[in-house]
């Protein structure tokens, strides 16, 4: 049986509402049950599972170096925070340092991963609430960043250009013209994004003191990213625990005090703003060298060179037939992702497999706090906040 | 950096505040795990979440591992996080593989919630005290748990 609400003895005339998993506006295959009077959401449940691939389990019969195929397909809308999540605590178990040319191109590449995502969330989220406009126009930009990962990585979505030790590939000639033609264009584009919102009444209305939640309940219900930020606390892992050389970025954490539906959107759009100065930084200081760490036991040879070395001949056969041994231990990597904490829980036993994978989704833990924000509300606004809190289903149930 | 068990600040006011509740305690790569006695763990993560210094208020994370054939089973595994001090600490609980039960961290930090249901879907451990322990990413008639490693990856035909 789907889960469903008990009725309360008393209340009969209350109608139970079972929304989606096909409904439009709940982002994928997330239902919801909600227990309605008239039009006032009494209380509501999330049912989820609808998308589980058992990926943890998948993990646990792959080399490291082939699980990074899987991380694609979490979150689909950043599979290069994914990667970078999936290869930071990889190296970490492997105590791996990372040459600061591949440090700063994943910087790169997941802050344009970041403006993308942000994109989808705001067109989905606008569409959600009337206004169709802005939803082509955010995806005109994001199809310009899936390009530049088009050119780098030979995929738009399913990247799989972080590896453990550096970067696939040293990108394409000439990438970063695509790259510089974006970061030029972009920041006129946000202000037409805000010219279509951010004063626009109808949008004022729908999303000002919607879905609220303190910044206690908000630490509380495990919420972070974005949705932490717009009720006020000032969390950012990218400044307090710096991973993959952030701490040399000149960047704002984008907080509001706001805590509703209109507070996490303005944190958003400035996020992406901030985004676009670490993009443009990370450009202009983009240092020369590899793109892999030396470590030619762990990090796949250059194609080049099997045909001239034996020993990277060797090096190869056994990556790809065995894989790596890193030592005994475990490790737990956080990253900032789109949607917040994306954790990587990794546990080795010492062989080529890893021990244990978990995933600390951040749509998995954002999702808790939904019923919360509904519950009291009007119907018309649960739309509003299933797409404040940006949940991708791919993550939530993994 | 390594962490030093003999001075990581959360580890010495914890021994402090309960020698007996700590069971034992590690380090790799700069993180800290404490193992946590059972029957104190409800009052350890309380001063946790509490104590001034630590404000260990964020849970980030649940998740367990299991040791087949090892006994005790099965670990819980908790992530803390300080916003206020930037620190994170990993508790672990030790469960038997008979009839596993461990008690939840609902009344601590309501985000365990989701957490512990995921756990108990996937790997089949009652937490005592949570206020909604079902399925969740599976189907309630689903047999066994897939993340025990007693269970095929490819799930039984």
């Amino acid at each position: 049986m789907p889960i469903t609400l008990e009725r309360i003895p008393g209340h009969e005339e209350r109608v139970i509402l079972s929304m989606g998993p096909q409904h439009p506006s709940t982002h994928g295959v997330l239902r919801l049950v909600l227990e309605l009077e008239g039009e006032t959401v009494v209380r509501a449940l999330y049912d989820i599972g609808y998308l589980h691939t058992g990926f943890e389990k998948s993990f646990e019969s792959k080399t490291y170096h082939q699980g990074i195929t899987l991380t694609d397909r979490m979150d689909y809308l950043a599979p290069l925070s994914n990667n970078l999540g999936f290869c930071l605590a990889t190296e970490k178990l492997l105590g791996l340092e990372i040459p600061p040319r591949a440090q700063w191109i994943r910087v790169l590449l997941t802050e344009l991963t970041r403006i993308q995502s942000h994109l989808v969330w705001l067109g989905t989220h606008a569409i959600d609430l009337g206004a169709m406009s802005v939803f082509l126009y955010c995806f005109r930009e994001r199809e310009e960043i899936l390009h530049i990962f088009e050119a780098v990585s030979g995929q738009r979505m399913m990247t799989s250009y972080f590896r453990i030790g550096g970067l696939a590939l040293e990108p394409p000639l000439g990438w970063l013209k695509g790259v510089q033609k974006f970061a030029k264009s972009f920041p006129a584009r946000i202000e037409e994004y805000e010219t279509l919102l951010t004063r626009n009444p109808i949008w004022l209305s729908r999303t000002q003191g919607v879905g609220y939640i303190s910044a206690e309940d908000a630490i509380a219900y495990g919420l972070s990213g974005p949705s932490l930020r717009g009720s006020g606390v000032d969390w950012d892992i990218r400044k307090k625990e710096p991973y993959s050389s952030y701490e040399k970025f000149d960047f704002k954490v984008s907080t509001r005090t706001e805590g509703d539906v209109y507070g996490r959107y303005l944190a958003r759009v400035e996020e992406m703003r901030q985004s676009l100065r670490i993009v443009n930084q990370a450009m202009e200081g983009l240092p020369e060298g590899p793109v892999k760490a030396n470590a030619p036991h762990i990090v796949m040879p250059e194609r080049e060179s099997m045909k001239t070395s034996i020993e990277a001949l060797i090096y190869h056969f056994k990556i790809v037939t065995e894989g790596f041994h890193p030592p005994v231990g475990e490790v737990y990597q956080a990253i900032e992702s789109p949607r917040g904490e994306l954790g990587f829980y990794m546990v080795s036993d010492g062989s080529p497999k890893p021990f244990r994978c978990h995933v600390r989704a951040p749509s998995f833990a954002n999702l808790q706090a939904l019923p919360r924000l509904i519950e009291g509300r009007l119907i018309a606004d649960v739309v509003a906040c299933i797409g404040t809190i940006d949940i991708v289903l791919g993550e939530v149930d993994r | 950096m390594a962490a030093d068990l003999q001075t990581f600040p959360a580890l010495v006011k914890l021994r402090e505040f309960d020698a007996e509740a700590v069971e034992d305690a590690r380090t790799f790569r700069g993180e800290v795990t404490v193992y946590i006695r059972p029957a104190q763990f409800i009052r350890t993560c309380e001063f946790l979440r509490d104590e001034s210094d630590l404000k260990f208020s964020f849970l980030a994370d649940v998740t367990a591992l299991d040791l087949y054939p090892q006994e005790p089973r099965f670990e819980v595994v908790y992530h803390l996080l300080s916003l206020q001090n930037a620190q994170r600490l990993r508790l672990k609980v030790r469960v038997g593989g008979d009839d596993p039960h461990a008690v939840s961290a609902f009344s601590v930090w309501p985000s365990a919630n989701a957490f512990e249901r995921e756990v108990f879907d996937l790997f089949g451990i009652r937490f005592d005290g949570h206020p909604f322990l079902r399925r969740m990413l599976l189907p309630d008639e689903w047999e066994g748990y897939p993340l025990r490693k007693d269970y095929p990856t490819e799930g039984y035909r």
